[in-house]
């Protein structure tokens, strides 16, 4: 048994007055269920930071969607005690988002750390996220470890995956060390290796301070609880602090370390990180990325690499039952408390009544703003099909930012210019003609290809984010028996031929399926939508065509018949109560529909008709 | 009859609130038998009715006039302090079931315990169902010198595969026997039929109704087949052994009923009736459709008397053992509020011709009406008599005008 800290040697690593040189900070890079809260688990146990008694499963993983759905969206530091050759350090542990929408956290996590655990699972091999993680890392200068997890499985191919992760990082395959999170097996052998090899943090300690903000809570009892990495001098308790970004200034309330559970100190040196509490209720006050500095003897320069989360993703979110407005509105401000990329305005729909446009990392942001709002604040809601920005050139030159296809102008467009990303994909080489044509049909083109092993290929796309935030990772898992995996960053913006496809119900339009499409999918969309509400809007007293049209030119036309027989034939004596609750009920059903000019339409048919194939799923990764 | 409503439960010996009581009898009085026996059970029929012979004791059809008189009892005496207390019946209607499978004196004798109670106000109509093979001259006779005006055969085809699947007995070639001899005692006749049954075509239905027009009945009752959930054909439909009717069609056989029976002089006073003149008009069923009050008696009937309905035990050994016991049939009741009443009227009322007053509704209701004229809904003489009249596209979407106007009634 590799030792715990014994209480004596515990005064070396005490906090705030722990030489930089015991300290080693590093995070994980996994894929989502390859196992990292579970290894993270079993280190807790192992270094003696939670009794067993407080163990729980996923224990840093504090949201209810995370454990169930097994990401991490928040990361969180916890300082570990582990003795090497009678030495103490101190561990920080400092998790990390899992998810492509979140990279610009990954990356201020990244920027925390020294080193980093590149934990794969030894059934699977590395995912196309992992692989951009490693990249931001090796970016970074850290140290780099690469760990196979989950060997106690049967299909566990530890040797051939070994042999693909030192290929990556250049290293030889026995240098991999080979885990089980859940047995237990190799985790002794991981912390050493940490301490072995991942270089200590240096900083200058008489600088003036600087500690850079790797994530912001929201607590509902103690306010935003920030998470620092100190670079250089030193923070204490009552000291006045700057954030560099906003120069708002701010007392720190409290001062300390997560291990794992909040444990206040006098303050935090050189190297270590911990977390601050100032009284601000709102995580845009504490931005990630920002540096925080001493009021009186401020840095010169913040720490490098801060930038505003932009959103990316638009999507309209209404509740179904209107009167819940109010309550959408009131949930919205408090997730906003916690989540600094979440932007949102009113918008009023004449389809869906009032809500609000909400901008988003990407999906799974959405998705999961979502999920919290319905299940926080027991909230029904229809979101309208995601969008991304626009900037569209009038003929005249005006320059028009379109995140909501409502907002597209009207009359003769010179250009539209559409966000792009450089997508990387990973799949087995047995599906890369699949992927290949998914990605051409997808508008992307081909930058490179590369081969990570015998059968593992590596693709790099350069692809419009619309088509991405459309049904792209569905289509992908689908050709893929679900072996390929998708990430993207980033990559400017490009002209393309796009047009705004509207749907009119008996002449009117109907915002809410208004959607900007390449002209080449117009009309497919239109057939598609067309043909899908003439399936979900019941007949009515008249003819209800319904056309997909481009400006004036109708491109689609379907044509719901008019009812011809809405009538109980018999109404005997006996029949009249059931007749009477028949017509209550169906009042009721009446007042849950929309009018759209004349035409009725269930509130079923604008749920159905958004949240088709093209939404988002929720097993997407 | 399928599962009765839910409502609140009556008091055991019956007895209505005195604001009931003192509504009622504003306007005709009827009274309904439910006679709920059957020789066969149809697949389609979702009515109160059995077949066995034996439903034990108090229940058979041997003991069917000694039980009905019971409730008759009752009726007197919850009626007794209302102006329904010495008021004849203006209509009585036997229906099932068959009623047909009692025998003649047995359903005289009920209609005479009847007017013993009540008494039968001159010229009051008094109508049973039948089947066209469960009479004869002999016993039509009997219900004619009984003091019955009318018998509603239940003939619903005149093409063999389509009664096959509806799985009824009667040899149509004997229908017009049958409405012969009912014509020869003096009886008014009304056939009813069934459109919509599944693998019926538009010329089986053309085949049917030529058929009736051919007998020169005075009235005609044309429903189209609900398939009702828990009845054989619902579950045929549900495994999709049948197909579920379909409504264009059944829209297409309403409107070639509704030209074949006009063009013979049957014309409609109802969505589903037709007939030769004013007169021979269904005023029992009229009085259901004006709301008007009635006492149904029998296992499982309905009831309404001054803005209560209240239905009875369903089943006929139920029915009885409570009768037995002293206590009244009935097992539950809705006692109608104010705005109810006026919904009620509404849906009743517009499938009647001329019957609904425009003055029900609130001025809300005027842009819808002018709709429904400009939609060729309404007839216009609507305008003119102040009541609504239904286009022939009007009745077929009569529940869609209801839903559309009863937003807008005028309660006070």
């Amino acid at each position: 048994m590799a030792p715990q800290v014994s209480a004596d040697a515990r005064k070396r690593i005490d906090v705030a007055a722990t030489a930089p040189e015991l300290i080693r900070n590093f995070c994980i890079i996994a894929h989502i269920d390859h196992g990292k809260s579970t290894l993270a688990d079993r280190m807790l146990q192992i270094t003696g930071a939670v009794q067993p008694r407080d163990m729980r499963a996923q224990y840093l993983d504090r949201m209810d969607i995370e454990r169930e759905r097994g990401i991490t969206i928040k990361s969180q530091a916890v300082r570990m005690p582990w003795e090497v050759d009678g030495t103490p350090y101190a561990l920080n542990m400092i998790d990390t988002p899992g998810h492509v929408d979140f990279t610009y956290e990954v990356s201020r996590s990244l920027a925390a750390c020294e080193g980093a655990l590149l934990l794969v699972d030894a059934a699977q091999g590395i995912e196309a996220q992992t692989l951009a993680n490693l990249y931001l890392a090796m970016e970074n200068d850290l140290t780099i470890i690469p760990v196979l997890n989950k060997i106690d499985l049967p299909a566990a191919q530890p040797e051939k995956y070994a042999e693909e992760l030192a290929n990556l990082i250049g290293a030889e395959p026995d240098e991999v060390l080979r885990v089980s999170g859940k047995t237990g097996e190799g985790v002794e052998g991981v912390l050493d290796r940490i301490v072995q090899e991942i270089d200590h943090p240096v900083g200058d300690a008489d600088a003036p301070s600087r500690a850079m903000i790797f994530d912001s809570v929201y607590d509902t009892y103690r306010g935003v609880v920030t998470y620092v990495r100190v670079v250089d001098g030193r923070l204490s308790h009552r000291e006045k602090v700057t954030m560099m970004s906003t120069g708002t200034s701010y007392e720190l309330q409290e001062i300390g370390v997560s291990s794992p559970e909040p444990v206040a100190a006098k303050g935090l040196g050189v190297g270590e990180v911990g977390y601050l509490i100032t009284g601000v209720k709102d995580v845009r006050q504490s931005k990630v990325g920002d540096t925080v500095t001493n009021s009186q003897k401020p840095a010169d320069a913040p720490v490098a690499g801060y930038s505003e989360p932009k959103p990316m993703v638009f999507s309209g979110l209404f509740p179904i039952d209107g009167s819940d407005y109010p309550v959408l509105r009131d949930a919205l401000d408090k997730l906003k408390l916690n989540d600094a990329a979440l932007a949102y305005e009113p918008e009023t729909s004449t389809a869906l009544g009032f809500g609000f446009r909400c901008g988003f990392l990407g999906l799974l942001h959405l998705e999961i703003v979502r999920e919290r709002l319905e299940r926080e604040f027991d909230l029904s809601l229809i979101s309208t099909a995601p969008s991304v920005v626009y900037r569209v050139i009038t003929e005249d030159g005006t320059e028009h930012i379109v995140t909501n296809p409502s907002e597209y102008p009207e009359g003769k467009i010179k250009e539209v210019h559409e966000p792009m990303v450089r997508g990387t994909i990973l799949t087995p080489s047995d599906y890369v003609g699949a992927v290949m044509e998914l990605c051409q049909s997808k508008r992307g083109s081909l930058l490179g290809m590369d081969y990570l092993s015998e059968d593992r290929v590596e693709l790099r796309y350069r692809l419009p984010l619309a088509e991405i935030v459309f049904d792209f990772f569905d289509a992908l898992k689908s050709r893929t028996k679900g072996y390929a995996s998708l990430d993207y960053q980033d990559d400017g913006e490009a002209t393309s031929e796009l047009v705004k496809v509207d749907i009119l119900l008996h002449g009117d339009q109907v915002d809410a399926f208004s959607a900007i499409v390449h002209k080449d999918k117009a009309y497919g969309y239109g057939v598609q939508m067309a043909g899908k509400l003439r399936g979900l809007i019941p007949r009515q007293q008249f003819e209800v065509p319904i056309q997909a049209a481009i400006g004036s030119r109708i491109i689609a036309r379907e044509t719901i018949r008019a009812i011809r027989k809405d009538v109980l034939s018999k109404c005997y004596g006996g029949d009249i109560s059931r007749k009477r609750k028949l017509l209550e009920k169906q009042k009721a059903g009446k007042k849950r529909m929309k009018m759209v000019g004349n035409v009725e339409v269930p509130q079923e048919a604008f749920i159905a008709a958004l949240s088709s194939d093209e939404a988002p799923s929720s097993d997407k990764k | 009859m399928p599962a009765q409503p839910e409502g609140d439960a009556p008091p055991l010996d019956g007895a209505l609130p005195e604001d009931a009581l003192r509504r009622a009898g504003a306007d005709t009085f009827s009274a309904y038998v439910h006679v709920p026996y059957c020789r066969v059970r149809c697949g389609y029929c979702d009515f109160n009715t059995y077949t066995a012979d034996e439903l034990g004791p108090g229940a058979n059809r041997e003991d069917y006039r000694e039980q009905l008189a019971r409730e008759i009892a009752v009726s007197e005496r919850v009626l007794a302090d209302s102006p329904l207390a010495d008021r004849p019946f203006d209509t009585v209607f036997f229906g099932g079931g068959t009623p047909t499978l009692l025998p003649a004196p047995v359903l005289a004798g009920v209609l005479e315990d009847l007017t013993d109670g009540f008494g039968l106000a001159p010229g009051a109509e008094v109508t049973t169902e039948a089947n066209p093979d469960s009479v004869t001259r002999d016993s039509l006779a009997v219900l004619g010198e009984a003091g019955f005006t009318r018998v509603s055969f239940g003939m619903q085809s005149a093409v063999p595969h389509v009664l096959r699947t509806l799985d009824r007995t009667h040899d149509p070639a004997g229908v017009g026997a049958a409405v012969a001899a009912a014509r020869a005692v003096g009886l008014g006749v009304s056939l009813d039929l069934i459109y919509g049954t599944p693998g019926e075509s538009l010329e089986d239905w053309r085949t049917s109704l030529e058929a009736v027009l051919e007998l020169e009945p005075d009235h005609v009752s044309a429903y189209s087949l609900i398939v009702e959930p828990g009845t054989r054909m619902g579950a045929q439909v549900r495994r999709g052994l049948l197909p579920m009717p379909d409504e264009d069609d059944l829209a297409e056989k309403y409107e070639l009923a509704d030209d074949l029976l006009r063009q013979a002089g049957l014309t409609w006073y109802e969505v589903s009736n037709f007939s030769t003149a004013e007169e021979t008009r269904c005023r029992h069923n009229l009085a259901y459709w004006r709301n008007a009050d009635w006492w149904g008696y029998g296992p499982g009937a309905h009831s309404h008397v001054g803005g209560v309905r209240w239905w009875n035990a369903k089943h006929p050994r139920a029915w009885a053992d409570r009768l037995n016991g002293g206590d009244s049939p009935s097992v539950g009741r809705e006692v109608l509020d104010a705005h109810t009443r006026a919904l009620e009227d509404l849906m009743l009322a517009v499938r009647i011709d001329g019957a609904y007053p425009l003055d029900g509704l609130t001025d809300g209701a005027r842009p819808h009406i002018a709709r429904m004229l400009a939609d060729g809904l309404l007839a216009p003489e609507t305008l003119r008599t102040r009541r609504i009249h239904l286009t022939r596209t009007g009745r077929l979407l009569a529940d869609g005008i209801v839903r559309t106007l009863s937003d807008h009634l005028q309660t006070d």
